[in-house]
């Protein structure tokens, strides 16, 4: 089982290392370079023209888990940059500052591509026309995706978004890259992609099991790495997410619970459903509070920005490019609060959570902007104990660690005064 | 008999800050097959709820004049005050004439209020208005045809009404009408801001938000008409442009005390929407929508909201501040609002290299109380007027 549990980890650090290792020679071996977001991001078109990707989303998380956020965030304040927006930007832009040296130290080239697929949050738009001014020789590729509005995908929405690929991002790809647009090239990707995306959802379902095996938000943001950076539609994803699925299936064969950072979790005691993106300059402690507990996250909104794939949606190599489109009208922030607030009711009811939790970022309106009123009704509709904690993603000085401790702590007491009480009554 | 300067002052002051929205509630009882439709900021193409029978009329939160008891549930303090200021208005009835609500595509906090609307079920619908973020008229002036369709359809429904070609048109030209005089306001005072005070210009354009723009067109001829003649006193002041207040509006103190301080405001996107559109639209074309979509995407002023890569805002902003022979930029943000904050550096940043000066604040629009603000504001002033007497 321990074997098998590191097959799944070491294929992730091998993609990852890989992708680095080909970004820092992609100078001297001529690949064009091409940075976009995670939420919408388009890895089958990208590895069509044979691009390599940068998530500056990414490289900004990483480096607050290195400890290196505050210093970039500094950076960029000290340029301009409101104390009040998302940090996630500040970040990427105190890196480029200081000589974009990512994460693991090596340098990251500079964007042939500047591809904005611009999905779910409008930060991303500003972002990228920051970045424009830093790499004015950058091709700029827009894609906009429109929103859920009224929680549906029209004809005419898809329609607007082939009608962008075909007339603006592929020949624009074209261009940029010298390579012609191979739809064959684009199916077999996508095809890769479907199989990922079987098993990302068939992974994400063993928390029906009790106790559940993995937890999905703080494990879950570790299993959702490979498909959001770049590797959703390749065979190395799909070898990942099998292996990991196997895994996970052994832990349920033998009725353990997740695994945390000081071993597996003895007891689950509480099973709980949580919005918003995590902590991330703080991400062990902020976990700590959780298992300490003996809870058990069985399903969270943020493991679906880069595509919601519980509700059957798949990619689909017979319509490409619709395909494409409806990848990206499709992730958790373009959903509307009406969908959103379904599919957690949903998370709720059918993995069995005894309490709903929302982490709200100071800096994302995207994720934070009508989340009060998302708690409030599922409160009401499903009448479970909510709890609320206030933090942020990269950005150390909003993370208390004594506030988010006593709110958690009340939060946790209400959901064992609530157990009691079904207790009693079901006795 | 012709009203008075004074009157249309008093009138356009008590509109602009209605918050029970009286003038719409009253048209309502004149046109009883209308509909009153809310907007939120920045921009809507008002001519198509105009054309199809109803009465647009913007919604700009409560400003310092309304008290958020209830609103605050719904908001954390870290995000702008104008979504808990609007769903404060909703709560308590003062938008329940309006038939539906436009949420145009202008950030998160407004996009997902839109679904909280929904949510809410306030209105008889609710429209999340995408804006194209793709400049091709083949491909997102199409997409926004459609999307202004969607509006129209809503409106008509309740209606009952047929839209001709025709009413688009004529709807297309008063809208054009409103616009230029407003623009003509805006010239006049470029050359002559003592005529009237921003406040008072303020006042005016953002009473044209809430009644019927026929009205709107009577009172700006009126007020152009005033301002054309030799009135007012000049003072020794410099002039400023104003940048990054288009949603969440500052209290009107604030914006008087910009003046107070020293500067003329020969410029501001406080009203964006009603000046979005850069000259007229075409009204006589057998496409009204397509016309108007052209023109959002050939003629309109630069926002944060919309994608600027192609016409970088720092150099579009920098052409107002020399066509109005600005001294200066005062950039007001609302406090956590990320679109005007975000833009923020790319301005300074330019500005610092073209040598165009400017100050920055944040401003929330509850907040009455801008001693330091106004103490900036008249640094800033007196600091160009030393600059002015030193050799370049
Ligand atoms: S605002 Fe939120 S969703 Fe948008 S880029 Fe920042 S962290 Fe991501
Ligand atoms: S003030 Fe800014 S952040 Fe707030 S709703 Fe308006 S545009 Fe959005």
């Amino acid at each position: 089982m321990e074997a098998q549990k590191e097959r799944s980890m070491i294929l992730q650090k091998e993609m990852v290392s890989g992708l680095f290792n080909e970004l820092g020679r992609a100078k001297e071996t001529g690949r064009k370079v091409c940075y976009t977001f995670v939420p919408g991001n388009l890895s089958e078109l990208i590895r069509t023209f044979d691009l390599l990707p940068v998530y500056p989303e990414i490289n900004a998380l990483q480096s607050a888990m290195r400890k290196k956020s505050a210093g970039y965030i500094k950076e960029a304040e000290k340029n301009a940059h409101s104390e009040d927006v998302c940090t996630y930007v500040k970040c990427d832009v105190g890196m480029m500052m200081k000589g974009n040296f990512g994460p693991t130290g090596e340098k990251i080239p500079e964007p042939d591509i500047l591809l904005l697929s611009y999905t779910g949050c409008f930060t991303f738009l500003k972002w990228f026309e920051t970045l424009k001014r830093l790499y004015p020789n950058a091709e700029v590729i827009m894609i906009h995706t429109p929103y859920q509005e009224a929680g549906k995908m029209t004809p005419e929405m898809t329609q607007y978004m082939v009608r962008q690929f075909r007339e603006e991002v592929i020949p624009k790809m074209e261009k940029v890259t010298g390579i012609k647009y191979d739809e064959e090239k684009l199916k077999y990707h996508l095809n890769l992609a479907k199989e990922a995306q079987d098993w990302i959802a068939k992974i994400f379902e063993t928390t029906k099991h009790k106790p559940s095996p993995i937890d999905a938000y703080f494990a879950g943001v570790y299993y959702i790495g490979p498909i959001n950076i770049g590797f959703r539609g390749t065979p190395e994803a799909v070898e990942y997410y099998k292996a990991l699925y196997e895994e996970i299936m052994e832990r349920v064969r033998l009725g353990l619970g997740p695994i945390t950072p000081e071993g597996e979790m003895k007891e689950e005691k509480y099973r709980l459903v949580v919005e918003g993106p995590p902590n991330w300059t703080s991400f062990r402690e902020f976990w700590k509070l959780f298992y300490d507990m003996g809870a058990v996250i069985v399903a969270s909104s943020y493991t679906k920005v880069g595509g919601v794939y519980d509700l059957g949606w798949r990619h689909d190599s017979t319509r490409p490019l619709e395909s494409l489109s409806e990848y990206c009208m499709n992730c958790y922030t373009n959903l509307n609060i009406p969908q959103r607030i379904d599919l957690l009711s949903k998370c709720i009811t059918e993995y069995s959570a005894d309490g709903y939790v929302t982490n709200s970022i100071k800096s994302c309106n995207s994720f934070s902007a009508g989340q009060l009123g998302m708690m409030r009704e599922i409160e009401d509709r499903l009448e479970i104990p909510v709890g609320f904690i206030e933090s942020d993603l990269v950005d150390p000085r909003y993370f208390s660690y004594s506030n988010i401790k006593n709110r958690l702590e009340s939060f946790f007491q209400m959901l064992e005064q609530r157990k009691k009480i079904v207790k009693t009554e079901t006795v | 008999m012709k009203k008075s300067i004074e009157d249309i002052l008093k009138e356009c002051r008590e509109l602009a800050f209605d918050l029970k929205f009286t003038r719409s509630r009253n048209w309502l009882k004149e046109n009883p097959k209308g509909v009153v439709v809310g907007y939120m900021p920045i921009y809507f193409p008002r001519e198509v709820i105009h054309a199809a029978g109803g009465l647009p009329v913007a919604i700009f939160g409560g400003g310092d004049r309304k008290e958020i008891i209830k609103g605050d549930a719904y908001y954390q303090s870290y995000i702008c005050h104008i979504p808990r200021s609007i769903m404060e208005l909703a709560l308590d009835k003062h938008l329940d004439h309006m038939s539906g609500f436009i949420f145009p595509s202008i950030c998160d906090v407004i996009r997902n209020l839109s679904g909280i609307f929904r949510q809410q079920k306030i209105g008889k619908f609710v429209k999340y208005m995408d804006f194209p973020q793709n400049f091709m008229p083949s491909i997102g002036g199409v997409f926004y045809q459609q999307e202004m369709q969607h509006v129209m359809d809503y409106v008509t429904e309740l209606t009952g009404k047929k839209v001709t070609n025709e009413d688009m048109n004529k709807s297309i030209a008063l809208y054009n009408t409103n616009r230029s005089l407003i623009e003509k306001i805006y010239d006049i005072r470029q050359e002559f801001p003592w005529r009237l005070s921003i406040t008072d210009v303020y006042h005016i354009v953002r009473a044209g938000t809430v009644i019927p723009v026929e009205e709107h067109n009577a009172i700006l001829e009126d007020v152009v008409e005033y301002m054309s003649g030799n009135v007012g006193i000049p003072q020794d002041k410099i002039k400023v442009v104003i940048s990054g207040a288009f949603c969440e509006q500052p209290a009107v103190g604030l914006i008087r005390a910009i003046e107070d301080a020293g500067c003329y405001v020969v410029d501001d996107d406080y009203m964006l929407g009603s000046r979005m559109i850069l000259g007229d639209i075409a009204s006589y074309t057998s496409n009204g929508l397509e016309a108007i979509a052209n023109s959002y995407i050939k003629q309109s002023q630069y926002s944060s909201s919309i994608y600027d890569v192609d016409d970088p805002k720092e150099h579009r902003l920098a052409k107002i501040v020399k066509k109005r022979g600005a001294d200066g930029v005062i950039f007001a943000s609302a406090s956590f609002c990320d679109p005007s904050l975000l833009d923020a550096p790319i301005f300074q940043n330019a500005f610092n290299k073209m040598g165009i000066r400017y100050i920055a604040f944040q401003f929330s629009e509850n907040i009455n109380q801008y001693k330091v603000i106004k103490e900036q504001v008249g640094t800033f002033s007196d600091s160009i007027k030393l600059w002015e007497g030193e050799p370049a």
